[in-house]
């Protein structure tokens, strides 16, 4: 008898919730009933309301269930693998949750077994990179530049600029062990710190191969044949994937020093952060990469001149880098014809908090947040109204319903002062106190702020301060204006993005929920909803 | 002023200052050996430290120093910089709890407050009986399904203040 194909996969967001555990019962319930079946971790389709999603290849598709406890497997079994139960969602692609996005960056996500290089090259994996490897450098940053690429991190700088400036400076001499005398470098930034984001967590863990891929086309493109992946040491699954899937391309000879055949060098290794957010940013990331503490550098010179240890450097966000492969495979006119104005291609969009069906939702730049947040996420989880979401991350605005019908778009938001940043919509519902959200963001910026400049360092304690005697009605006037001119002075005085954004989700707060910030309304609305 | 009253001393010796046990020592040596060649080794000497023996002891920082031409200050600066690093040893599980907005928003800071008082301790701190050291983390990436946590590195999500104590077997 032919075995039947069963996934489960172990991308951490399912583990968390037991895939595990549901992974060891198939295999147990399976040899007890004497069926016999092929085991396979795929990676999180990023339906995460349904996780553990297990999966059953038919004859019709891969049929869903989810989400599956241990204790369920044993009716699963019973009514027959593909079979209609109550936990079955029919063929998984037919999902309209999955069926309505446009997944470029995502294409294989929950489909692959992420370490299996097979299984990769099956789904359209390396076609990017063997056009890039019969192309002249010049010509494979000219696609990136013509797909309107930019980058994924938050800051959206044109991709292809980027990578035109380091292939036009001449490599030089790191000093340290392994390199050469013209050494450039390609580095991923995959400490994704931002609340509400886990878009990179979930290609490293999910679609290794495609940051891999991504990567060694970069390094092809600017002439730097070593990279490094800063993965925060909050993701350890990812390392494990990472590093699986590096071994198996050196294996494979897609990287190395002779990269199928092409005479062309990459090579490529992750290293782990350490728990500091500033290591996001990319000149701490560089030097944290170096060995020292995570402060930021001055600007110029940017990184792409003298970046890692001073050398010409390529920092690129993870979904930037992952995007890569399929502008080359498919070419930048068939990314660029996604989206709207000067925000080209897709966005994977996270949605987070509380929300009814949180995931990941590659779409189209131009999509509104309010269909994201009603028609993919169905409101909140808790069944209550949603008061505010924040995008962006932790430096992000709050933004209210009055401005839930914006256009996901770089410019859009950034004239009402909002930001795209990475991509990350974390929902609250009306119970959020949202004086109490602008002090988290202080108390945020005060635990991660690097110390090199005082707006960001000594602003944020203070901001904790006046917000704490704002909210107590001590002098609340006076408070306001002063909480006012400490954020005007965080924005235009920091050195880098944590001081100078940590005020838009304070600023955002205070002007869009202003009754939060004062003692009458506080107490009354603490009476309301029963916080 | 005459310093003629003043002995000179020898100089001090790393073996006589440290604390640390043969074993310790040992696989301080192993990480180096391993790492210590690498560009920028200090952050992967580091981690390789704290994942063989769960801190990074203070007398390993002039070990660790020596072996990659730093300053103690340098090793210092960057052990104390990095929230990930500890000086001392943990309990025997360690606990990282999201505090971040993903999770505040769907009962991160009960779950905070229950935690705190079950275990009655705060952040950075150990059990008198040693059995748990709770951090804060500032997300853990797994923010459509939290609170989250991560115990010995193993992620849990949709933690419950009940299922915080299912997972801990702790009474409050």
């Amino acid at each position: 008898m032919k075995s039947i194909t069963v996934y489960v996969p172990r991308d951490s967001t399912a583990v968390s919730l037991g895939a595990d555990e549901v992974a060891a019962a198939i295999t147990t319930e399976a040899a007890k009933r004497g069926i016999a079946i092929e085991l396979i971790r795929n990676s999180s389709r990023g339906l995460f309301w349904l996780e553990p999603l297990v999966e059953v290849a038919t004859t019709a598709g891969r049929i869903g269930y989810g989400p599956v406890d241990a204790t369920d497997v044993a009716s699963l079994f019973a009514a027959g693998l593909g079979a209609a139960h109550p936990l079955s969602i029919g063929v998984v692609d037919e999902h309209p949750y999955l069926k309505t996005q446009e997944r470029l960056t995502f294409a294989r996500a929950g489909i692959t077994d992420p370490v299996s290089l097979t299984d990769y090259r099956a789904h359209g994996g390396y076609r990017g990179l063997s056009n890039a490897l019969a192309m002249a450098p010049a010509d494979i940053v000219a696609a990136v530049t013509d797909s309107g690429l930019r980058g994924r991190g938050g800051a959206a700088f044109p991709a292809g600029i980027k990578w035109k400036t380091v292939l036009g400076t001449p490599g030089a001499a790191p000093g340290v062990a392994g390199a050469d005398a013209a050494q450039k470098y390609i580095v991923c930034n995959a400490d994704e710190g931002d609340s509400g984001t886990f878009a990179d967590r979930m290609v490293c863990e999910g679609d290794p191969f495609l940051l891999i891929e991504g990567m060694t086309i970069a390094g092809l493109a600017v002439g730097a044949t070593r990279g490094y992946i800063y993965l925060r040491c909050e993701y350890p699954y990812a390392e494990v994937a990472l590093n699986e899937a590096i071994a198996a391309a050196m294996r494979e000879g897609w990287l190395g020093d002779d990269i199928c055949g092409s005479g062309k060098r990459f090579h490529l290794e992750v290293r782990m952060g350490a728990g500091a957010y500033i290591c996001g940013e990319e000149t701490a990331l560089l030097e944290s990469l170096e060995g020292k503490r995570g402060m930021v550098r001055f600007k110029p010179p940017l990184p792409a001149i003298k970046g890692l240890f001073g050398c010409p450097t390529v920092i690129n966000n993870v979904i930037t880098l992952a995007s890569v492969p399929v502008i080359l495979d498919k070419g930048a006119e068939h990314y660029k014809n996604f989206g709207v104005g000067r925000s080209r291609g897709t966005l994977p969009v996270q949605l987070a908090g509380n929300v009814k069906f949180g995931g990941l939702v590659e779409k189209a730049f131009g999509v509104t947040l309010r269909n994201l947040l009603y028609t993919y996420g169905g409101g909140t989880l808790s069944g209550r109204p949603i008061r505010a979401v924040q995008v962006g991350g932790p430096l992000g605005s709050y933004i209210p319903e009055s401005q839930f019908d914006l256009p996901l778009d770089y410019e859009a938001y950034a004239k009402l002062n909002n930001m795209v940043g990475h991509g990350g919509i974390t929902v609250f519902d009306d119970t959020v106190d949202m004086a109490e959200q602008a002090r988290f963001s202080m108390e945020f910026c005060a635990a991660e702020s690097c110390g090199k400049c005082t707006p960001c360092r000594i602003g944020s304690t203070r901001g904790m301060e006046v917000i704490d005697r704002l909210v107590a009605g001590d002098e609340a006037v006076k408070q306001e204006a002063l909480l006012r001119d400490l954020c005007d002075t965080m924005l235009a005085g920091s050195l880098c993005a944590l001081g100078g954004m940590a005020p838009f989700p304070v600023l955002s707060a205070l002007n869009h929920f202003p009754d939060d910030f004062r003692p009458q309304s506080r107490s009354a609305g603490l009476a309301n909803i029963n916080r | 002023m005459s310093t003629s009253t003043f002995e000179r001393k020898p100089p001090i010796k790393l073996a006589e200052l440290s604390n640390l046990s043969a074993a310790q020592r040992a696989a301080i040596d192993d990480v180096l050996a391993r790492l210590g060649q690498l560009p920028g080794a200090l952050l992967p000497v580091l981690h390789g430290i704290q994942r063989a023996l769960g801190h990074v002891p203070k007398d390993a920082v002039p070990i660790v120093a020596k072996a990659l031409n730093l300053s103690r200050a340098e090793v210092h600066g960057v052990v104390s910089f990095y929230h990930w690093y500890r000086s001392e040893q943990p309990g025997e599980h360690v606990i990282h709890l999201c505090r971040a907005e993903a999770c505040q928003a769907v009962g991160g800071r009960a779950l905070e407050a229950h935690v705190k008082a079950t275990l009655g301790i705060d952040f950075h701190e150990t059990t008198a009986d040693g059995r748990y050291t709770l951090e804060p983390a500032y997300c853990l990436g797994n923010c459509a399904t939290g609170p989250s946590l991560l115990i010995d590195m193993q992620l849990k999500g949709r933690v419950t203040p009940e299922r915080f104590d299912r997972l801990t077997g702790v009474v409050a």
